[in-house]
């Protein structure tokens, strides 16, 4: 006898969930896309107009569009290969057991669980120019003479921000990658020790090629999440200075609640989603192979 | 006889430590900075070269905060909010998650996936129609319209975790209580729920912290004063005029904002843990 | 090229709660020899291969290897090949690759590696499997490149953790056999550990019983069998198990129960001592029997060749085997004195009668 699939019951029950998650975000999906190919006019009060892939030409045109492109790439780009690296030395260092690790692990997940709006605060403080603690140190370490204004620069800001968000995110890759070494069984680390491979060759031969399904997922995630970063960007720098940090999310944000463009808005949210899918399954395609090869 | 790893070869101690205590050092010293800071008097914050340690450490900031801003205000918003929408959340996410977890064929896998799938959408796509929606029901600063999209936004990773806690559940007791005639309701009230309380534990957290967390969605429907949640209400006051902001009333705010959070963490750190990286894993 | 015996010394282990997981075992293994440790689950056997092999840490005693001593030497430089129960291939690699990766590890060229690999692998049947993934082999196709593992490198010694214990009893069977033959034609010392006694039994050139973390009894498979040291050795190894009775010594019998069994002549050992027979080497007869006992059928179970009878008679029970056909309810049983096995009841130690302990 084969269980019907679609039962009453099992409809009814996913029901509430479909119904919401239509309602926030199935729908807005489809007005956002609706309204990326309207043009806002402003004559008594506001009235959008069918406008086709003119917004679209627009964005083309539009130098501030591709800026907040490099700029939301470079972040990205930055943060997450640091995160890779930095979240796979800690999983290393909280697999191996040792007197408060359970102490040590969560303290690790801190960043993670406070918020990122509150805590660019407490970035720019530590980046700030004449009291931040980050200009301090560089003076006590002698690696500086004089104060960096850090959020006074395009470079710099950019750093600052990286630095905030890979502070923020690294517990997440963290975690997936533990999860991936504890998913490795410690008889296969073993016969790799029997077999005469040190140290440095299980972590190589063995290890990380097992990590790396783990690897894919914590990728995969944090481009996305690296792409549509907000928070960080709107309280930190506020796009600046003079857009040299604005990214993606934050130049559709300005368009919709302070230039009123809720057109162009759209197309830029839009665009900047289809290139980011675009990105994640290219990465997904190469790496897919990495992960299956050897 | 294969059961607990027994202890590996001792790697070389101090590198072990030392990385240890810089892992450590790095997670904790931004968040504890600001801890300092929001003790320490006035002169001492805009001294140059800094000053480490508050001497002596005051509760000043933390007394002309509440008089400042409407901070009681802010938390409860918070709290409120992200109560509510826990619950609904994972209301919603076990009767889905119940549903899912007994579903026979590759059905389930690919409502999985797509739920996944929508769970990846940058919320910036979202936050222009929502914001339309809200305005048009006339929702603008009531807590319901934070509410239920978060609710929604969480369902994905709340029914990750719901379903493969309800997918361990031995087969066996969901049919020795149908046979005793419990309806699909209380079978979930009854027994999916308490036999997987823990799972449903660590969801409630994770939701709630996303929760609490939030920004984006917080700052463009609340815009009166007294109806901001936490994250919102400093952030925007913070982000004003970066010239004459009182830091060590600002860092009062974050560390009180936080201070919840940093609890929920330290007492709930395992759950949280398994939680995300099952949301996570699956992938 | 002859090789050195595996000699390891009074070694204690402690685990850091407490536990003493071995309590002064000395074994040895001398090479072309098959030496197993067997004992029920939580006796030390596990503990004191990965010892030997390095995964774990003696507390205190020494381990030699061919005249050297293993004891500060890794894993990886002990020349010891380690077969482990779950199989423990790399996930990731080809068969190839996880047979020659040892091989590789320590700078064995390309060739001759390829060369040891197919080899191994053509011996144990699964040349044809070399390019797959552990993930798309059956069970006993990875217990095999486990083997193999261990086999391409040509170890001093093999080190082989119930490996059997993962398949089903028919694959089992075979396995065994193969085995045997395989640690025929190696001259490496061979480290077995098993719970199963019959494993043991075939397998072995002697056989080291365990338990609480020490050796009861080294011997030959048969020298078990016909003289076990303790109690335990006794109704552990041969199966079905010894039947035992305990009783008190009173002149010349063993009162037990409601029955009286005569004690030979000069038999050491305290007031209160167990007897065992063997269910094989029980006489069993409708009708009656010298020296024999009147007993009840209480079961009867026929495995195929015999019949495993539990007979009862003045309130004990002791079991037989039979011929097999049907059995009256009411026979006669009888055990030749020279079968018997008799221990002191506190000591547990053999006592010979004459003297002898």
């Amino acid at each position: 006898m084969t269980p019907r699939v679609w039962t009453r019951e099992r409809m009814l029950s996913l029901l509430p969930a479909a119904l919401l998650l239509a309602l926030v975000v199935v729908l807005p999906i489809a007005r956002v896309v609706a309204l990326s190919v309207m043009r806002t006019e402003m004559d008594e009060g506001f009235r959008l107009e069918f406008a086709g892939l003119d917004p679209f030409v627009r964005l083309w045109q539009d130098g501030r569009w591709w800026t907040s492109l490099r700029n939301t790439a470079v972040f990205t780009a930055s943060s997450v290969a640091a995160e890779m690296v930095l979240g796979i030395a800690f999983a290393l260092l909280l697999h191996g057991s040792f007197r408060g690790r359970g102490l040590a692990r969560a303290i690790v997940m801190l960043p993670w669980a406070l918020p990122t709006a509150v805590m660019a605060l407490a970035w720019s403080w530590i980046f700030n120019d004449s009291f931040g603690v980050a200009n301090d140190l560089l003076r006590r370490l002698g690696l500086a003479s004089e104060p960096i204004a850090w959020l006074g620069q395009g470079g710099t800001a950019m750093f600052a921000m990286v630095a905030a968000d890979v502070w923020k995110t690294t517990p997440f890759v963290t975690l997936i990658v533990l999860a991936g070494l504890q998913a490795i069984p410690h008889e296969v680390m073993e016969a790799a020790r029997v077999d005469g491979l040190n140290a440095r060759q299980r972590l190589t031969r063995i290890t990380l090629p097992l990590l790396v399904p783990s690897l894919i997922v914590a990728l995969a995630f944090r481009m996305v999440q690296a792409y549509g970063a907000f928070d960080l960007v709107y309280v930190m720098t506020g796009g600046g200075p003079g857009g040299a940090t604005e990214t993606v999310s934050l130049y559709a944000y300005q368009n919709y609640f302070r230039y009123l463009d809720f057109g162009y808005g759209s197309a830029i949210a839009t665009q900047g989603v289809l290139i980011a899918i675009l990105l994640v399954l290219i990465v997904l395609r190469f790496t897919r192979g990495a992960g299956t090869r050897g | 006889m294969s059961g607990a790893p027994p202890r590996a070869a001792p790697r070389p101690a101090w590198l072990l430590a030392l990385g240890v205590t810089a892992m450590v050092a790095w997670s904790l010293g931004p968040a504890l900075w600001q801890a300092l800071t929001a003790i320490k008097p006035d002169a001492q914050i805009t001294r140059v070269p800094t000053v480490y340690l508050p001497q002596p450490p005051t509760l000043e900031h933390v007394r002309r905060l509440f008089e400042r801003l409407p901070f009681e205000a802010y938390l409860a918003n918070s709290a409120w909010v992200a109560t509510w929408a826990m619950l609904l959340c994972v209301a919603i996410a076990a009767l889905a998650a119940a549903a899912l977890a007994r579903m026979p064929g590759p059905g389930r896998l690919r409502l999985l996936l797509v739920l996944l799938f929508i769970s990846l959408f940058p919320p910036i796509l979202l936050l222009f129609p929502l914001y339309e929606g809200v305005r048009a029901l006339g929702w603008i600063n009531h807590p319901i319209a934070l509410i239920l999209p978060y609710a929604a936004l969480n369902l994905p990773l709340a029914v990750w975790v719901l379903e493969s806690a309800f997918r361990q559940l031995p087969r066996e007791i969901d049919e020795a209580a149908r046979v005793d005639g419990l309806a699909p309701i209380a079978r979930l009230w009854r027994i999916h729920l308490p036999l997987a309380m823990p799972s449903v534990v660590t969801a409630a957290i994770l939701v709630f912290i996303f929760c609490w967390n939030e920004f984006m969605l917080a700052l463009t429907f609340m815009t009166r004063h007294d109806a901001k949640t936490v994250t919102a209400g400093i952030a925007s006051v913070g982000s004003a005029s970066l010239f004459e902001i009182p830091w060590g009333q600002l860092s009062a705010a974050i560390v009180v904002a936080t201070l919840p959070l940093v609890f929920l963490v330290l007492l709930f750190e395992r759950r949280i843990a398994s939680g995300l990286t099952r949301g996570a894993l699956k992938g | 090229m002859s090789r050195g015996p595996l000699i390891a010394k009074d070694l204690v282990k402690v685990f850091p709660d407490g536990t003493r997981a071995l309590d002064g075992v000395s074994v040895s293994a001398a090479p072309g020899k098959v030496l197993t440790l067997l004992g029920p689950s939580g006796c030390g056997k596990s503990t004191l291969l990965r010892i030997i092999a390095g995964l774990e840490h003696a507390t205190s005693g020494s381990i030699e290897l061919d005249g050297r001593r293993l004891d500060d030497r890794a894993p990886g430089e002990r020349d010891v090949g380690f077969v482990f129960q779950n199989y423990a291939l790399y996930p990731h690699l080809s068969v190839a690759a996880n047979l020659g990766l040892a091989l590789e590890v320590r700078g064995v060229g390309r060739e001759e590696r390829e060369r040891r690999v197919r080899e191994t692998a053509e011996r144990l049947g699964i040349g044809e499997l070399l390019a797959r993934r552990p993930a798309q082999l059956s069970g006993g196709q990875q217990q095999r490149v486990a083997l193999g593992r261990a086999l391409a490198r040509r170890p001093r010694l093999y080190l082989l953790d119930e490996p059997l214990s993962n398949l089903d009893a028919l694959l089992r069977e075979d396995m065994r056999a193969e085995l045997k033959a395989l640690f025929a034609g190696v001259d490496a010392s061979v480290v077995y550990v098993t719970h199963d006694q019959s494993e043991a039994m075939s397998l072995s050139d002697r056989v080291a019983v365990m338990r609480h973390g020490r050796v009861l009894q080294c011997a030959s498979p048969l020298e078990l069998y016909a003289r076990p040291a303790t109690l335990f050795v006794g109704t552990f190894v041969g199966g079905p198990r010894m039947t035992v009775w305990h009783g008190v010594r009173d002149s010349d019998s063993l009162a037990v129960g409601g029955v009286r069994v005569p004690v030979p002549a000069g038999l050491p050992g305290g007031p209160r001592l167990a007897v065992g027979i063997r269910p094989e080497d029980v006489i069993v007869s409708d009708g009656p029997l010298r020296d024999g006992l009147e007993v009840v059928r209480r079961l009867a179970e026929p495995l195929g060749a015999r019949t495993l009878l539990t007979l009862e008679a003045g309130g004990q029970i002791a079991r037989a085997m039979a011929e097999p056909r049907e059995w009256p309810e009411r026979l006669w049983m009888a055990w030749p004195q020279n079968r018997l096995h008799w221990f002191d009841a506190e000591t547990e130690a053999r006592l010979e009668p004459g003297g002898g302990g």
